[in-house]
């Protein structure tokens, strides 16, 4: 080899021996060198001149000989700091769309957000998220989007807008602003000031699905409008009259985690609370009570009554006006006086009479100061009805000059608004998804998606959390916030607002003058300052007459689990998210009870008049006698082209009582059409056939025995033997536990697994073909009686067997066991005989039936380089003709396995959460090392409630679920309520 | 053996050896009958339909056929087996009987081993194209590669399939080629065409029917059909593993093998017949396939389906003796009733019931029953496969999963397009090659002429 040198001096002086003379950095040093010019210039040889001349023709000659220029991926040319590529980032922020609130981390990769999770460290979510939270981060990616700002159609810059809408506000008149409810400290300062340059402006908070009536129930009977701080966890018996509190109703990712806490049963504490249900529709959370009550609203109205003059009369207090209800209470009433303090009434009618009976029985039993909170009060659901009426009227009467809107959508949600809307002078609409409001308004100013904004939240007094841009905005909007900023004749941008009032106002004295403190807070998303007070109640008996009006048929109106109040009706995720109970997706129905069905010889598919709007029948079981049930949600009409057409819009039904809006409808009437209308559902059979599927005990039964229920388990246990060797898992031995006490069937890990793994979304026709591609399913079974069934919740994934029957059969081994316990699948290898799924006695495999991406027949999230920003660059996006299922998150694990490696450490048990486990709520699943005998997954497999999904097969798989305990006993009369007071406290 | 009274004349009409070659090869030197052609054309159609469809699936994906999350094989691999089935006719009539040295086998065994190649043929279609990824069909073959080596599951029954029946299709394609040399060698003799005879000139291979040759040939046919014989009972016997080895309700069950093969024999016999019965009255072919033969034939069909009856009655029996709750509901709730009791009771009406009919002689000699049977048997042995691949994998172990199944048009049109290949494929050996054995027939005949004057 011949001798280089690197300069003159070595030439002369031989080499210089500090230096490491061998190796890439000599090597590197070498080339360097090179191009040093001064180097280049001192040795001035051709040999020098070469290997510069080489070199660069060789870069140039590997570049240029690149068959594709890269056209998507650019590299930073100054890389930031804390951006690594392929290292997430998480950022704290706020979810909050003006109806549900949840404080959230989200998953950054590559300057965009990908997946969002919950944050730990929030007092209020505490790690927990809802389906809808999931679901939220593909509304950033999505067309439907306004993406500049417009003046009566055309496109016009913010300046020329600015000057136009000042001009139009400077010239007086009536101008009404309407928003959601804001429960920023920020947001409410940036309308303060926006109402002090218009005086005469008005503010009207407008909610899709009003609370109102709580407030004006509270405002009535304590004097003060607000709604109290519900506090499950410290409840032993829950009486909700119709509130779906785990669903839908008013904060539900709170409620599941303290209610979650009450159900959870330890080998050595078992005891959980009473829940009793008493509802019209099956509502998720009416599928988890312990005693379920389907009544019409008129009769749970007499029950409420009777119940309150009842326990009025234990307490000493006044009674109410009611008429007797037919279904006895006393039982309730017993127990409802045994839990003074500790028991917890909830309601989810809007009417404010019905509120007050809840106020007073909470406050009869003393609950106000445990269960409930006058300190810590929730702080959404701000709408006020009655403004909202007289706004609709003066809107009506065309009274009104100026129509601000923000983020709400009255043209769909209110019956009134739609053409009201229309006679006001001068419309102008902010907000990020089109809808049927903005495309209504004159002006139309792009609000930030969440993701893309600043701001702040308080969703309960005394606690906050901030809100921070996770990627630039993708079009041309701008924060509503800034945009009233600037209306009001201000300077600041919104962000520096919020800034400002965090430290100047929401930082405990001591810390404003800490430059850090915002950067941390900023950091941990969330600040907890404490009530401003406490507040001892003063009591006003209410005064109602409960007599409610007979009717053939009540129309009970519901937020689902999925759309909710509609707003987020573009997203393909929610809509093809079956709901929880009926398992139907991609449409809304008129659910209706077995009873009436086969009075009227009406089946499931058969469409009916109802007033003067067709829909589908479904029969549900549970479904009280009398009453029907509607989703809310559907039936957008200008949404995206996921949205629109896409079920029937229920708003027109609401109707006002005592002046506020009320979800049921006593004017209704039904007639069979000849019609039919095919309904999707993603589970077609309810019932376990006698099957120890999902494994049950009464709370008795199980606090004599704890193998109560699961005694099949015990036999499966000792019958397991086997001609081969036992599977060995030196290392780690991944496993999962569900408890199915905790989990309440919301079906947030299905979204969340979803947007974890890339999962396709494949419309309503191929969920009906039994082809939807959600690796997680939550099962729902129905025992006993058809008009009042015991319901069962079952998440079932991969259950990763470690003797796994689809292993055996895949001819080119394309689906195989690691040595870590996962079932795997090579995507690349399957050749799609779907031996493996045929063979899962499960059925968790999933076959990619058509190409689901860039193709015009699936138009939803995976067409558009947009939507596709989504995706999860550490998980494959499958090809047609290959079969996927859930790898317990394996991207998760070898994300932190080499995590702990590169730090030198050993992972800690809960370290690793696939995606599922992370969102859950009520924290029902729990995953870890099985070979570590101390990791909760260990314990819980310990545990004599634990079985494993038809373990007679032999199939060794690593989920286990515990069994359900309910708090009753099997054959339990709806009027036998002696000896099921258990509480703890 | 070859003289006995009992049996009766093999051939009829007093054949001499010439008369014989005559008769058979009569059809290759006419022009194309009208019905032949109309045949062909409507085959054609079917294959074009089915052409059509296999690209629609290929190209568009198995989304396009009517099979899901809960019930992964349908009409395709029903299909798949249910030809397989009936490609076990040649295979069992050369080579079982062969074996077994029943003389009467040699006017039929041509016909049947042509039509177990064509049915292979159409059989190997339906895995191949059931497949999600089939451009990556070639992952099932244990190649040496530079990728670990990866090699592929020995464990999985569809790994054996491929082995099987690529196995099978060669040694009944080789079977039957090479059978038919001598006869290819007569007609290169006996043709006039000088097409003709350069075509069978080439696929005679030279023969000269030497006694060495024959010596060999005979030689051959043994070794050939020891391996097929093999064959027949081993590859069936796997096809039945792809069920077999799961854990599905109404699948794990080890009557499987014997009972596919059973059926397979039973509707490769019926297809047969069904043949066999068309054959002779079109081409006139009385003497040589004669009223005992379909006798005989129609004997064996009753016996294997009281073998079938009592396979049925057996698994019904062990499913409810068991036990076990998933059998139970799988065969009494799911089969015998339930939503597919239409299914279950064609099965078993048409292939345990209907045939034993033929106990009758005289509906065991009425070929039009004969006929009708034999079609019934062959829709009853598709019921069977129906039965199997779809009740058990609609509703089995978790009622959340259970699952509907019915095909679509492509599905049909892929199954209708095999028809087409099979109608296709037979109406060209009815035309151009000789449909009974000249040289195994001479064989026969030999013995049979009584002692006085044959014509020559």
């Amino acid at each position: 080899m011949e001798k280089h040198w690197r300069s003159l001096d070595e030439y002369k002086n031989g080499p210089d021996l500090s230096e490491d003379q061998s190796g890439e950095s000599a090597h590197k040093n070498a080339v360097l060198d090179l191009l040093d010019s001064k180097v280049v210039d001192a040795a001035g040889s051709r040999r020098d001149f070469l290997k510069l001349f080489g070199f660069s023709v060789a870069t140039a000659a590997v570049v240029s000989s690149c068959e594709k220029p890269v056209q998507k991926a650019i590299p930073y040319v100054i890389k930031p700091e804390e951006v690594t590529p392929g290292k997430a980032s998480y950022y704290a922020t706020t979810f909050f769309d003006g109806t549900e609130y949840g404080s959230i981390l989200v998953k950054v990769r590559d300057g965009r957000p990908i997946k969002i999770e919950g944050n730990q460290q929030s007092p209020v979510s505490r790690g927990g998220t809802s389906a809808r939270i999931q679901a939220s981060v593909l509304n950033l990616y999505d067309e439907a989007r306004y993406k500049a700002p417009a003046v009566d159609g055309q496109e016009v810059s913010w300046e020329e807008l600015d000057a136009l809408v000042m001009e139009r506000l400077d010239e007086g008149g009536r101008t009404v602003m309407v928003t959601p409810t804001i429960i920023s400290p920020s947001t409410r300062e940036v309308i303060r000031q926006f109402l002090l340059k218009y005086p005469e402006a008005q503010w009207i908070r407008y909610d899709e699905v009003s609370a109102s009536g709580i407030r004006e129930a509270h405002r009535s009977v304590f004097g003060e409008p607000v709604i109290p701080g519900y506090h499950f966890d410290r409840a032993a018996y829950i009486l909700s009259f119709d509130a779906d509190f785990l669903g839908t109703w008013i904060a539900p990712v709170e409620f599941a985690r303290d209610y979650a806490f009450t159900r959870s049963v330890d080998p050595g504490q078992p005891v959980m609370s009473k829940h009793v249900q008493v509802e019209q529709g099956m509502s998720m959370t009416g599928s988890n009570a312990d005693q379920r009550i389907p009544v019409t609203p008129r009769e749970m109205q007499l029950m409420m009554g009777n119940i309150y003059n009842q326990v009025a009369a234990a307490t000493g207090n006044p009674s109410v006006s009611s008429l007797p209800s037919v279904t006895p209470v006393e039982g309730i009433v017993q127990d409802l006086l045994a839990n003074r303090g500790t028991s917890l009434v909830v309601c989810g009618s809007n009417d404010p009479d019905l509120q007050k009976l809840v106020a007073g029985i909470n406050y009869m039993l003393g609950n106000y100061g445990t269960t409930l909170d006058l300190d810590r009060t929730i702080q959404l659901k701000q709408g006020d009805d009655r403004e909202v009426a007289a706004l609709f009227d003066a809107l009506e009467r065309g009274e009104v000059d100026n129509l601000l809107m923000a983020n709400v959508n009255p043209a769909y949600s209110s019956r009134e608004a739609g053409d009201a809307i229309k006679k006001a002078g001068f419309t102008l609409y902010m907000g990020a998804s089109i809808n049927e409001t903005g495309n209504l308004c004159g002006v139309v100013c792009p609000d930030h998606h969440y993701l893309e904004a600043w701001g702040d939240a308080e969703p309960v007094a005394g606690s906050y959390s901030l809100q921070q841009p996770c990627i630039h905005p993708l079009f041309n909007s701008r924060a509503y916030q800034d945009s009233l900023i600037k209306w009001a004749g201000r300077d600041r941008t919104y962000e520096d607002l919020v800034k400002y009032i965090w430290t100047s106002q929401i930082a405990p004295p001591a810390e404003r003058e800490d430059e850090n403190w915002w950067t941390r807070t900023l950091q941990a998303g969330y600040f907890e300052s404490g009530p401003s007070g406490t507040r001892s109640p003063s009591f006003q008996p209410p005064e109602v007459r409960i007599d409610p009006v007979e009717s053939a048929w009540t129309l009970t109106l519901y937020p689902p689990v999925g759309l909710n109040d509609g707003r987020h009706g573009n997203n393909p995720w929610l809509h093809e998210l079956p709901d929880p109970v009926s398992k139907v997706c991609w449409d809304n129905y008129l659910s209706v009870s077995p009873a009436d069905a086969e009075e009227n010889g009406w089946q499931d598919e058969m469409v009916v008049l109802l007033n003067n709007t067709e829909l589908p029948l479904v029969i549900q079981p549970g479904q009280a006698k009398g009453t029907i049930s509607l989703a809310l949600g559907y039936g957008r009409t200008v949404a995206g082209k996921v949205g629109e057409g896409v079920g029937v819009n229920a708003f027109p039904y609401v109707t006002w009582r005592n002046g506020q809006r009320v979800y049921t409808n006593e004017r209704v009437s039904l007639e069979l059409t000849s019609g039919t209308y095919p309904i999707a559902r993603t589970q077609t059979h309810h019932s376990m056939e006698g099957r120890p599927i999902v494994r049950e005990a009464s709370l008795e039964a199980y606090r004599e025995d704890p193998n109560a229920g699961n005694h099949f388990h015990l036999e499966a246990e000792a019958h397991h033997q086997t001609l081969y060797p036992e599977a060995k898992f030196d290392g780690y031995h991944w496993g999962l536990a569900i408890d199915l006490n905790r989990c309440t069937g919301c079906n947030n890990c299905v979204v969340s697994c979803i947007a974890e793994n890339n999962v396709a979304t494949v419309g309503k026709e191929e969920v009906k073909n039994r082809r939807i591609m959600h690796w997680m399913r939550i099962d729902r079974y129905y025992s006993d009686d058809p008009e009042n069934p015991r319901v069962f919740h079952q998440p079932v994934m991969c259950q990763h067997c470690d003797n796994a029957p689809c292993e055996n059969v895949c001819p080119v081994s394309a689906t195989m066991h690691s040595n870590e316990g996962l079932n795997q699948v090579a995507y690349v290898r399957c050749i799609g005989t779907k031996y493996c799924i045929n063979n899962c006695p499960y059925r968790v495999r999933r076959f990619n039936w058509f190409k689901y991406v860039n193709n015009e027949e699936f138009n939803f999230n995976q067409n558009s380089d947009l939507s596709r920003l989504v995706l999860n660059p550490d998980v494959t996006v499958r090809e047609r003709g290959v079969v996927e299922k859930c790898s317990l998150c394996v991207q998760r694990i070898q994300e932190k396995k080499m995590e702990a490696k590169l730090e030198n450490r050993e992972l800690v048990d809960g370290e690793i959460q696939p995606a599922c486990v992370q969102s859950c709520p009520s924290g029902a699943l729990v995953f870890g090392n099985l070979n570590d005998p101390d990791s909760k997954v260990s314990r819980m497999k310990q545990n004599e409630r634990n079985y494993y999904l038809l373990e007679q097969l032999h199939t060794l798989p690593s989920v286990g679920y515990l069994t359900k305990i309910r708090n009753t006993a099997l054959n339990m009369e709806p009027e036998d309520h002696s000896g099921h007071n258990e509480h703890g406290s | 053996m070859y003289n006995t009274e009992v049996r009766g004349p093999l051939i009829l009409g007093n054949k001499s050896l010439g008369r014989i070659t005559t008769d058979i090869t009569a059809p290759l030197y006419e022009r194309p009958k009208f019905w032949w052609m109309v045949g062909l054309g409507i085959s054609s159609i079917m294959m074009l339909l089915g052409f059509w469809a296999i690209y629609v699936t290929i190209a568009t994906g198995i989304g396009t056929w009517g099979v899901n999350n809960t019930v992964g094989w349908g009409w395709a691999i029903i299909n798949f087996v249910w030809w397989i089935g009936i490609g076990h006719a040649g295979t069992a009539f050369s080579i079982f009987l062969l074996i077994l040295r029943q003389e009467w086998r040699s006017s039929i065994n041509r016909a049947a081993e042509a039509m177990t190649v064509v049915a292979v043929g159409c059989a190997a279609i339906f895995p191949a194209l059931h497949m999600g990824r089939i451009w990556d069909a070639f992952f099932i073959l244990p190649y040496p590669n530079t990728r670990g080596p990866l090699w592929v599951n020995y464990n999985s029954p569809l790994f054996w399939d491929f082995i099987a029946i690529s196995a099978y299709l060669l040694i009944s394609a080789s079977f039957w080629y090479l059978g038919m040399i001598p006869d290819f060698a007569t007609i290169r003799d006996n043709t006039t065409s000088k097409v003709k005879k350069a075509v069978y000139g080439f696929f005679a291979m030279g023969w000269r029917g030497s006694v060495g040759e024959w010596k060999r040939y005979e030689g051959l046919s043994y070794i050939l059909g020891g391996i097929a014989a093999v064959l027949v009972v081993s590859v069936h016997s796997i096809v039945s593993t792809d069920f077999a080895v799961s854990v599905e309700p109404g699948w794990h069950t080890t009557i499987f093998p014997p009972y596919f093969v059973v059926g397979a024999i039973f509707s490769g016999f019926a297809m047969v017949m069904t043949l066999m019965i068309l054959l002779r009255r079109i081409y006139k072919l009385e003497d040589f396939v004669t009223d005992a033969h379909l006798d005989k034939v129609a004997k064996i069909l009753v016996f294997v389906s009281l073998i079938m009856g009592s396979a049925y009655l057996t698994e019904i029996f062990v499913a409810w003796y068991s036990g076990n709750e998933y059998e139970i509901f799988t065969f009494f709730h799911n089969r015998i009733t339930g939503e597919f009791t239409i299914q279950f009771w064609a099965m078993f009406i048409f292939n345990a019931i209907v045939p034993q009919l033929m106990w009758f002689r005289k509906i065991r000699s009425n070929l039009l029953v004969v006929f009708i049977i034999s079609i019934l048997i062959n829709i009853g042995m598709w019921f069977e496969r129906f039965n199997i691949v779809v009740t058990s994998l609609s509703k089995d172990y978790l009622p959340s999963a259970w699952a509907s199944y019915s095909p679509t048009f492509v599905e049909v049109a892929v199954y209708l397009g095999t028809l087409g290949i099979f109608i296709f494929g037979v109406l060209l050996f009815f035309k151009y090659i000789p449909m009974i054995a000249i040289s195994e027939v001479k064989a026969v005949n030999k013995f049979q002429v009584k002692k006085g004057k044959s014509e020559k």
